[in-house]
């Protein structure tokens, strides 16, 4: 038997070089370490802990919040679904309502909280509607970091804030609103948000198409920077991605949570008298798109960019905050406190 | 207003596929991008293996010479490289401890480790305390595994491993192994492993565990844990076994394979300490380890949890008013010190002005006293000269009458001059 010797590579301090080949076992081949084992290791560690993510989604009633969070996590996860109240009336200021499932698939245990926010947009005066919205979002941030700075803190900090911030954009073939402008060039300073189009199956392709190139415009024009941000690309793979993903925005969807027969086969749609629209077809809505983007390919990057970046600035600001207080306190002046920051 | 479903959140069965089970792989995906650090800390006397055990581990030869005895104390050196498998990049630290038990006196043989453990551990805290930090892309040097070379003098561990052991076994994760483990025949292994674990277990030294709370790896850690502590055999050479080459030692009555699990612990240590335990090393490191640490050092700069009413933020407020008022302190002192120096600088100089005034009056006197001296020699020898002066002109005048009178009678002269020249007291010449 002749078995294939790697030969051992010399090591510089700068740059490695062993490369090894996973034979049959570890009696088998010389040159393998072992490393890549950390992966199964990180593997079986998360499926272990699980996974957190907390959505929140904002709108004007009727456009179809609930049913899309109840199409993307085909389950009853919507406030409507679990909350027994049958009257739906609308509320006079904005209410942020939270509810967590755990959910679970092929072993990996997620706990999905979903946020809504009954109320917005719906009074006749909207003035400031967004500031419950940013309070609560900044109220994550600080309880976040209140446990983070405590000297016995828990060996996993809970993870209430929020991931991502689905805005619901009605559906007028027009242009954007002001307040969907306001609302949006606050919040995308906090956290990450997906701009979708609401009940998409009332416009045409063309409208469609329409629709969504005067919104990027709005957007580039307002200087509103949604998820996936430009500047947050890492490197030349993950920008052209992101590109693509960037001229897709704001994505076009129908939620349903009625499966009906489809030539055959039973799936998600809507039906109505002149034809039955497929949620999960791409030919007919960007649903597909939407669950992809969320949770099969940058789930992690959007909480990475959350604790990272959104966090941080929030943590910033805080502190510095904090510091001209202490400043003012002990009669310092602030410019002998800036030596330490870096 | 925020309304929740509480604490517990309710259990969704979901009627399709989602696909948020592809969250692990994300999750690795993302850790392959960064890469991983792993931070191994080796402690034993020179001359134990460590650096070949570590070459042997990683299949590669690391930089360095063998050291010297004759160090003067413990000294911790440490090297990072850049190794890569598959498309695993890991940036591996290995700190080797240059002159352990070399010493005369051993006394404070631990002191350097531990205090290069807490160095780690205090570069993670500043940068975690800092305002604008970036623990995201931080290079981690904290010490995930500590590797504890016990010499195999096959009787029982020295003081020094005692002592040392105890001093890190709340720092860092120890793995315990017995090196150059081909010195000791199997029989005196086995005693020798039960009079070791017996030691520590009576001194209470807390060695690493292998985790067993996940069913996967539960049964090999379990098994694992009973073989603590490992006898491992280091060796980069290669000898000829069969028709394969085996990384082994040849002595003239056999050769020790260092892969073998018949002749030596080696592949139960890769095993443990890369293949199944090196992230669970890493995450009792972070949690365990260095949160003690953490909180050690908060409490000892003086700072308690905030209990719910008081206003948030204390930790940060109170370490920058602390800071600031050491800071405050420190200028004062420093303002002291230099007002003191100033103050003793004013005095020196008056007193050196002082020494000067009185060395020129005394000069000043001196030279009075001189002067005076002087003069009166002077007038001295004025007088003097005045004196002469006249007896000249006497005798002058003397000679001159004596001439007249020798001329006018020179006997009575002569007697005159024999009672002259007769009587001293009448010489003038």
């Amino acid at each position: 038997m002749s078995e294939a010797v790697v030969p051992d590579a010399m090591v510089s301090p700068a740059v490695g070089g062993l490369y090894g080949e996973k034979a049959g076992g570890p009696m088998l081949d010389f040159s393998y370490v072992g490393i890549d084992a950390i992966l199964e290791q990180m593997r079986r560690k998360a499926m272990k802990q699980g996974f957190e993510l907390n959505i929140m989604v904002v709108g004007q009633s009727g456009l179809g919040k609930s049913t899309l969070m109840n199409t993307l996590f085909k389950s009853k996860v919507s406030r409507k679904s679990v909350l027994a109240t049958a009257q739906e009336k609308i509320p006079k200021t904005v209410e942020i309502k939270s509810i967590s499932h755990d959910i679970e698939e092929k072993g990996v245990r997620m706990k999905l909280t979903v946020i809504d926010t009954p109320g917005f947009g719906d009074q006749i005066n909207n003035e400031n509607c967004w500031q419950p919205i940013m309070k609560f979002i900044n109220d994550q941030y600080e309880a976040y970091l209140q446990e983070e700075i405590n000297i016995n803190r828990k060996k996993r900090i809970p993870d209430s804030r929020v991931h991502c911030c689905i805005y619901f954009i009605p559906p007028t073939g027009h242009c954007l609103r002001p307040l969907d402008v306001e609302f949006m060039r606050r919040l995308s300073k906090v956290v990450n948000i997906v701009p979708v189009i609401a009940k998409a199956d009332t416009l045409t392709l063309e409208e469609r198409d329409f629709f969504k190139k005067k919104i990027r415009e709005e957007l580039r024009a307002n200087g509103i920077d949604v998820y996936p941000q430009k500047e947050f690309d890492e490197d030349a793979e993950d920008r052209m991605i992101n590109e693509k993903i960037r001229e897709m925005i704001p994505f076009a969807v129908v939620g349903s949570d009625q499966e009906y027969q489809v030539n055959g086969r039973r799936l998600l749609g809507r039906k109505t008298k002149w034809g039955t629209i497929e949620v999960e077809n791409i030919a007919h809505c960007e649903f597909a798109y939407l669950r992809d983007l969320l949770i099969r390919t940058h789930m992690q990057n959007i909480k990475d960019i959350t604790s990272s970046i959104h966090y941080e600035m929030y943590r910033v600001r805080r502190l510095n905050e904090n510091n001209t207080m202490v400043a003012h306190a002990n009669g310092i002046p602030e410019h002998h406190l800036t030596a330490h920051e870096m | 207003m925020v309304e929740g479903m509480g604490e517990g959140a309710r259990a969704v069965p979901l009627s399709g596929h989602v696909g948020f089970d592809s969250m692990p792989d994300q999750l690795v995906n993302k850790s392959v991008n960064h890469g991983f650090c792993f931070n191994i800390l080796c402690v034993g006397e020179t001359g134990l293996g460590k650096s070949t055990l570590m070459d042997t581990l990683f299949n590669t030869k690391f930089e360095g010479e063998p050291t010297q005895h004759n160090q003067p104390g413990v000294t911790l050196k440490s090297n990072t490289y850049e190794l890569q498998e598959s498309n695993v990049r890991l940036k591996l630290t290995v700190v080797n401890t240059v002159g352990f038990g070399d010493q005369i006196n051993k006394e404070d043989s631990y002191k350097s480790i531990v205090e290069f453990i807490d160095a780690q551990f205090e570069a993670y805290l500043q940068e975690e305390l800092k305002i604008k930090r970036t623990l995201h892309s931080y290079h981690d040097t904290r010490i995930h595994a500590c590797l504890y070379f016990i010499a195999p003098t096959g009787h029982s561990l020295k003081s020094l491993d005692l002592v040392t052991m105890k001093k890190l076994d709340s720092k860092v994760n120890i793995i315990p192994i017995i090196a150059k483990s081909d010195a000791i025949s199997k029989s005196e292994l086995a005693k020798f492993k039960i009079k070791i674990t017996s030691e520590l277990v009576s001194n209470g030294v807390q060695i690493y565990q292998f985790p067993t709370d996940d069913e996967s790896v539960a049964e090999i850690n379990s098994t694992m844990n009973s073989h603590l502590p490992f006898a491992v055999v280091g060796s980069t050479e290669e000898v000829k076994i069969g028709n394969k080459m085996v990384k082994a030692r040849q002595y003239p009555w056999g050769t020790v394979q260092v892969e073998n699990e018949t002749h030596c612990d080696f592949v139960k240590l890769r095993e443990m300490l890369i293949r199944v335990n090196m992230e669970d090393l890493r995450e009792q490191t972070h949690t365990r380890h260095y949160e003690l640490y953490r909180r050690c050092k908060l409490e000892e700069m003086g700072f308690k949890d905030t209990d719910p009413d008081s206003k948030p933020f204390s930790l940060q407020e109170t370490y920058e008013a602390k800071r600031n008022e050491f800071m405050g302190e420190l200028q004062k002192k420093e303002e002291e010190m230099r007002q003191m120096f100033v103050q003793r600088v004013k005095e020196k100089e008056a007193e050196l002005k002082e020494a000067e005034k009185e060395l020129h009056e005394k000069f000043d006197r001196l030279k009075k006293l001189h002067q005076d001296e002087k003069k009166k020699l002077e007038e001295k020898k004025k007088t003097l000269d005045d004196e002469v002066n006249t007896f000249k002109q006497k005798k002058t005048a003397a000679e001159l009458l004596q001439n007249q009178a020798q001329q006018a009678g020179g006997s009575t002269t002569l007697k005159r001059d024999k009672e002259r020249k007769n009587n001293p007291w009448l010489c003038t010449e």
